[in-house]
């Protein structure tokens, strides 16, 4: 497994790289071992790995200094009603390959990690996460709201905020007692 | 004199959408920048875990309504990944076709909002102008121009009608021959417009990759980096196309950017071409997906503005349990302090305008 | 060898005044037999000094009326024609064809037919049927003043402008100094409306147009200088005057009529109509009012008839800047030898001097049209970049020519 160096200006081949999942998750349970809670190739090109939430900073600084993962695509928080999940999208653009990391958030604790310090691209995600969701990031410079207004008093993706259907008005229907 | 915050919106004729952008001046000089946005916050992610998997493309069209195809597009290919099933090889070439169509009707749409921001309003009409060809083409194949629900989950949802080719062929070449005539003279050879765009906002390729920029900006910075060719998707491997990438001096100014999505045009158009000739004439276009799936998939496409990414997460009922829409101009507007700093007011409208804003799309 | 329709307009009004006069005495003489002190207002109207007052009222309304709605609807129709023909559509359609009152028009009124000069005249109606509204916490009073003082000061100009050689109101000895100082009386009045709406964008936008039309009028005015040093006087009719023979260059006669243009004063014309394109406030000159940043600039707070006041008195201000060109440089309403015929000595005119005067000012106005209306706009420190480092050397060194060349013969 070469390592590749950063280097500005960047420099890229432009095309993927085949069998680079391989190596990739060859490198990652080679460094991290038991860490890695579960990984997979998910199509070439693409792996997922899943972690717990102490192991992120580790690990996404072997992706971003060791091996080159230098794009921090997307930052998604899933609403499991047991627990929270962050899922980081991040990608190579020596060799077109895609990592997905998910991390597993306590319900009740739900904060982590900012990656901020390791890719600046972390900074609106974050605080979409944290606006949408309520998961807390650590470290974040400037965590507030950014897509509802700064008043807000809730976290509309959870789960146990209501959907539309069904806070919809009723029908007239329905109160004289029809379907 | 002190330095003071300027608001430019939400209310203003070169914003191109409804979002603030704070800047802080000293004098002429932009010392700070702060984007406000989530005007038009409409909440999809929350509502796209409520309607089933086909009907979310009614959806996805209008998150960025300039360049519906694409986004409905990204999410078919996300559900897609998520069911595993695959589109039939004449549904793919439809595909890309409407991608391309689309794409170039939304460069075209930037390009007629751009030229008025620096004060050419007769770019406005003659980029208009083309792109009434294209979406009289996309209005024959989709039946809309814009919104068009086009894409399905596992494939498209009609086939091209027998004089499309013709039609494409005939628009692409009055097309090819605009943009080698006419609108250099306007543009490119006009030395205003050079004087009002070179130098100003300068992105260098480390900071643009650090936060997050893709796409048209990222490939004005000097990197060699298109989705279509770096992680390919459709039968983008079959076609022959060079990803447009600016390697002159003045690497990451607004020259470069419009340069790159200038070019791009002139390279939607190949790809059209040799779509239609190596497209198998007959064959399915699409294939019934399942009702009911789980499990979760992820795709990203080369958007308009940007690298789009859906991930679609399914827990077995016929809606999706969570979907995450990752927008290339929302990333973008991170930067924008960036972009920002130094230069002077009047370059506002120079750097954002191209940079290509789309609200829709930034803020869901 | 060019002849004016109106050989002097005040002569000609004086004599129509003077019949009209006449038959109105004679209206109250008659009636003075049954009331006698009518004699005494009869003997007052036949007055010469009154004859006088009347003509010139008579002969200031003419010029005001043939240049504020005549010239100006037809410029402003040029311009929007032109620009909307340049981008591939129709334009301005509202003609007589469109008119309700037409019989054959009751039914069905045609929506493409006619020249559409006539949609001026609608936008004005419409813009006085408007509010009037002033911003509060504006500075009311300049406020109100500050169009009263462009329309006053580009309408002085127009007093003093020859429209050819008899088709005037007054002619001064020193007359393109007098346009050019009223001409620039004008950035005041930008400035102070720009201030006075209390409102942060037309402030920066006065504060652009302040800074931009005055470092121009220095290389305006030192063109002029160098074109001074040719003609020796500043009164536009000997100027145009001296434009009307052959050209004669080094010994030999040329087939080009001697405009100024033609000669060393070419630079001079260059730097003009620079400096002229940047004072008529038009594209790539027109960021004060630049709508794509600070939408509509220091004209943002006008509303109603006062917007289509400073509106109008733009391409006023672009008619006078044609005018003078075309007097200083092209030859003012010089015309060729064909265009006049000489019956027993006093020259008739086929094609008479105005003719040939607005030929000029339209076609430089068409000019003017294409080029704002294909270029983007300069960036203000870019203008002022222009204007400080490129006019004002350019211009000291077409004076240093000028004079070289009259020291030379």
């Amino acid at each position: 497994m070469s390592t590749v160096v950063r280097a500005a200006p960047v420099v890229v081949s432009g095309r993927p790289v085949p069998l680079i999942e391989k190596e990739v998750l060859g490198g990652l349970r080679a460094a991290f071992g038991a860490k890695l809670l579960d990984g997979k190739v998910l199509r070439p090109g693409h792996l997922a790995v899943t972690i717990d939430r102490d192991d992120l900073i580790p690990v996404c600084t072997y992706l971003q200094k060791t091996i080159g993962f230098e794009h921090l695509s997307c930052i998604t928080a899933v609403d499991w009603k047991d627990r929270f999940d962050c899922t980081y999208h991040i990608e190579n653009y020596y060799n077109g390959c895609m990592v997905q990391v998910t991390a597993h958030i306590p319900y009740d604790d739900p904060k982590i990690k900012s990656l901020t310090g390791l890719w600046n691209a972390a900074n609106y995600h974050e605080r979409e996460a944290w606006d949408l969701m309520g998961i807390e990031f650590e470290g974040h410079p400037n965590l507030e709201r950014i897509l509802l207004p700064q008043d807000f008093k809730f976290h509309p993706l959870r789960k146990d905020f209501a959907q539309e259907v069904d806070r919809q008005y009723i029908t007239r229907r329905k109160l004289r007692g029809g379907k | 004199m002190p330095e003071f915050w300027i608001n430019m919106g939400p209310q203003h004729p070169m914003t191109h959408g409804l979002w603030n952008m704070k800047v802080k001046v000293d004098g002429e000089t932009i010392t700070d920048a702060k984007p406000e946005i989530g005007y038009l916050h409409r909440g999809y992610e929350k509502i796209m875990e409520v309607r089933e998997f086909q009907k979310n493309v009614v959806l996805t069209d209008r998150l960025c309504y300039v360049s519906s195809i694409t986004w409905s597009h990204a999410y078919c290919l996300a559900v897609e990944k998520m069911m595993g099933i695959e589109t039939p090889e004449r549904g793919q070439w439809i595909r890309v076709i409407s991608l391309e169509l689309q794409r170039i009707a939304s460069h075209l749409m930037w390009l007629a909002s751009y030229g008025p921001d620096l004060g050419l309003l007769t770019g406005l009409l003659w980029c208009l102008r083309e792109r009434e060809l294209f979406l009289d083409l996309i209005q024959l194949m989709s039946g809309a121009r814009m919104n068009q629900n086009y894409p399905r989950v596992g494939g498209v949802r009609n086939d091209l009608p027998e004089n499309f080719e013709a039609m494409c062929k005939r628009s692409i070449e009055h097309f090819l021959e605009k943009l080698e005539n006419e609108y250099p003279k306007i543009f490119h050879e006009s030395k205003v417009f050079r004087m009002r765009t070179e130098g100003v906002g300068t992105l260098s390729a480390v900071d643009a990759i650090n936060w997050g920029v893709t796409g048209p900006n990222l490939r004005a910075c000097g990197v060699n980096v298109d989705l279509r060719r770096l992680d390919p998707y459709e039968t983008y491997e079959e076609i022959d196309f060079e990803p447009q990438i600016w390697q002159d001096g003045g690497v990451g100014d607004s020259y470069a950017r419009f340069v790159v999505r200038f070019n791009e045009l002139r390279e939607s158009c190949n790809i059209i071409r040799q779509a239609l000739e190596k497209m198998p004439k007959t064959g399915p276009y699409r294939v019934k997906p399942p009702r009911r799936a789980e499990g979760e998939g992820y795709a990203k496409t080369e958007d308009s503005r940007g690298e789009a990414l859906f991930y679609v997460i399914g827990d077995g009922d016929d809606r999706p349990y969570r979907v995450k829409i990752r927008s290339p101009v929302f990333c973008t507007m991170a930067a924008t302090p960036i972009l920002l700093r130094g230069n002077k007011l009047a370059d506002v409208v120079s750097i954002l305008g191209s940079v290509d804003v789309c609200v829709g799309e930034m803020d869901k | 060898m060019s002849a004016p329709l109106i050989p002097n307009l005040f002569a000609v009004c004086k004599v129509l005044v003077a019949a009209i006069i006449g038959i109105v005495q004679s209206i109250i003489y008659a009636l003075s037999g049954p009331i006698p002190p009518l004699r005494g207002l009869g003997d007052w109207l036949g007055l010469d000094a009154v004859i006088t007052v009347v003509t010139y009222l008579i002969v200031v309304t003419i010029v005001v009326l043939w240049v504020t709605v005549l010239n100006l609807f037809t410029v402003m129709w040029v311009e929007r024609k032109l620009y909307s023909r340049l981008q591939d559509r129709y334009g301005i359609m509202i003609s007589i064809w469109s008119l309700p009152f037409w019989p054959f028009n009751r039914v069905h009124r045609p929506t493409h037919k006619g020249l559409g000069y006539l949609q001026n005249l609608a936008d004005g109606v419409k813009l006085i049927q408007k509010e009037n509204i002033t911003p509060r916490n504006a500075d009311s009073a300049m406020f109100h003043i500050s169009p009263v003082l462009i329309a006053s000061s580009t309408l002085m100009v127009f007093a003093v402008l020859p429209w050819s050689s008899g088709f005037y109101v007054a002619n001064l000895d020193l007359g393109i100094l007098f346009i050019l100082a009223a001409f620039s009386l004008a950035p005041l009045g930008i400035l102070i409306a720009g201030y006075a709406a209390n409102n942060k964008y037309t402030l920066v936008g006065g504060f652009r147009a302040a800074a931009m039309l005055l470092s121009y009028s220095i290389p305006m005015v030192l063109a002029v200088i160098a074109l001074v040093v040719f003609t020796g006087t500043l009164d536009p009719v000997k100027i145009v005057q001296q434009q009307d023979r052959p050209l004669v260059a080094f010994g030999t006669t040329l087939p080009l009529p001697a405009w100024y243009v033609f000669g060393p004063q070419f630079l001079g014309f260059l730097i003009f109509s620079v400096a002229m394109i940047a004072e008529m406030e038009r594209v790539p000159f027109d960021i004060p009012e630049a709508e794509a940043e600070l939408v509509e600039g220091w004209t943002t707070e006008y509303s109603g008839m006062r917007f289509g006041i400073v509106f109008a008195f733009k391409w006023l201000r672009m008619l006078a800047a044609c005018a003078l060109i075309s007097i200083l440089y092209l030859g003012g309403w010089s015309g060729p030898v064909f265009a006049t015929l000489s019956v027993g000595g006093i020259p008739v005119p086929i094609v008479p001097e105005e003719i040939w005067f607005l030929l000029r000012i339209y076609f430089l106005a068409a000019f003017f049209v294409v080029l704002s209306w294909s270029v983007p706009r300069v960036r203000i420190d870019q203008i002022l970049n222009i204007g400080w480092k490129r006019l004002i050397p350019y211009s000291l060194l077409a004076i240093l020519v000028a004079a070289g060349f009259r020291v030379l013969g």
